[in-house]
């Protein structure tokens, strides 16, 4: 039998966005997307293998404007992925399966994250004078 | 007549095609990151606008060279292992799969290797 035809049961479109769901494909998005960042750090380690020049031009391009809100768009996934994943290992321990501890740690970890990517970004202004 | 006993030949036949092995390195992994991400974004935050000699003087310091290294393993280990998934559940034809899936793999460890070989470059000033 072909299977490449079969009716198939319904998709995400059809269903009410909702916070589990909406973390949960999230989580996914930010793995991707740090996958990504993983290549630029892999771009920034080789630089400073490569040489004095190699390492200051990468850190210059990481402090151009694009790079600050690319990185900072990594501070946030990386935070989000970290605190997320420990809601995870939680669940694989079975714990917080409550309707109210999923919401409860769900809102956790958005807020965390953003709170946490915040300090970070004001520390580095502080301490780098905005210079990435 | 096959070679291939008969338990050889029905392995990973079921739906869920494995076993534990790839949830356990996942979960495993993940663990390790905690402690090695946190760390990370503190040393990040402090390496921001350095200049390699900077960068270098930071690496001598022992226990930074190995948590870099110990992050650099494990990091493209777990996005190897998310990223599989990830092309498990999106492409859908079987030969298209296994290129991503062995490409996936390549450029994981390639990325792994070089970033280990330039801390070590740095820090011994090869």
């Amino acid at each position: 039998m072909a299977t490449d035809n079969r009716p198939l049961s319904p998709h995400l479109q059809v269903y009410r966005w909702q916070i589990t769901s909406v973390l949960s494909i999230l989580h996914r998005i930010t793995g991707v997307g740090l996958a990504v960042g993983a290549i630029v750090f892999a771009y920034w380690l080789n630089a400073a293998g490569y040489g004095a020049d190699a390492f200051a031009r990468a850190q210059a391009v990481l402090g151009t404007w694009v790079g600050v809100v690319l990185l900072a768009g990594w501070t946030f996934a990386l935070f989000y992925h970290l605190l997320n994943g420990i809601r995870h290992l939680f669940w694989d321990a079975g714990m917080g399966f409550e309707l109210s501890q999923v919401r409860a740690s769900g809102w956790t970890v958005v807020v965390g994250a953003a709170v946490l990517t915040a300090i970070t970004w004001a520390v580095v202004w502080n301490t780098a004078g905005g210079a990435g | 007549m096959s070679l291939q006993t008969d338990l050889a030949r029905v392995r990973g036949l079921g739906s869920a095609k494995e076993g534990t092995g790839h949830w356990w390195a996942q979960r495993l992994t993940a663990v390790a990151l905690v402690p090695l991400g946190i760390w990370f974004v503190f040393a990040a935050v402090s390496l921001a606008g350095a200049n390699l000699g900077e960068f270098r003087a930071w690496l001598t310091v022992p226990y930074n060279l190995i948590l870099m290294v110990l992050l650099v393993g494990v990091l493209f280990h777990h996005m190897q292992l998310g990223m599989q998934v990830v092309f498990e559940d999106y492409i859908h034809n079987e030969r298209s799969k296994t290129v991503v899936l062995i490409l996936n793999k390549f450029v994981a460890v390639i990325l792994g290797v070089s970033c280990i070989i330039a801390l070590l470059r740095v820090a011994f000033g090869g």
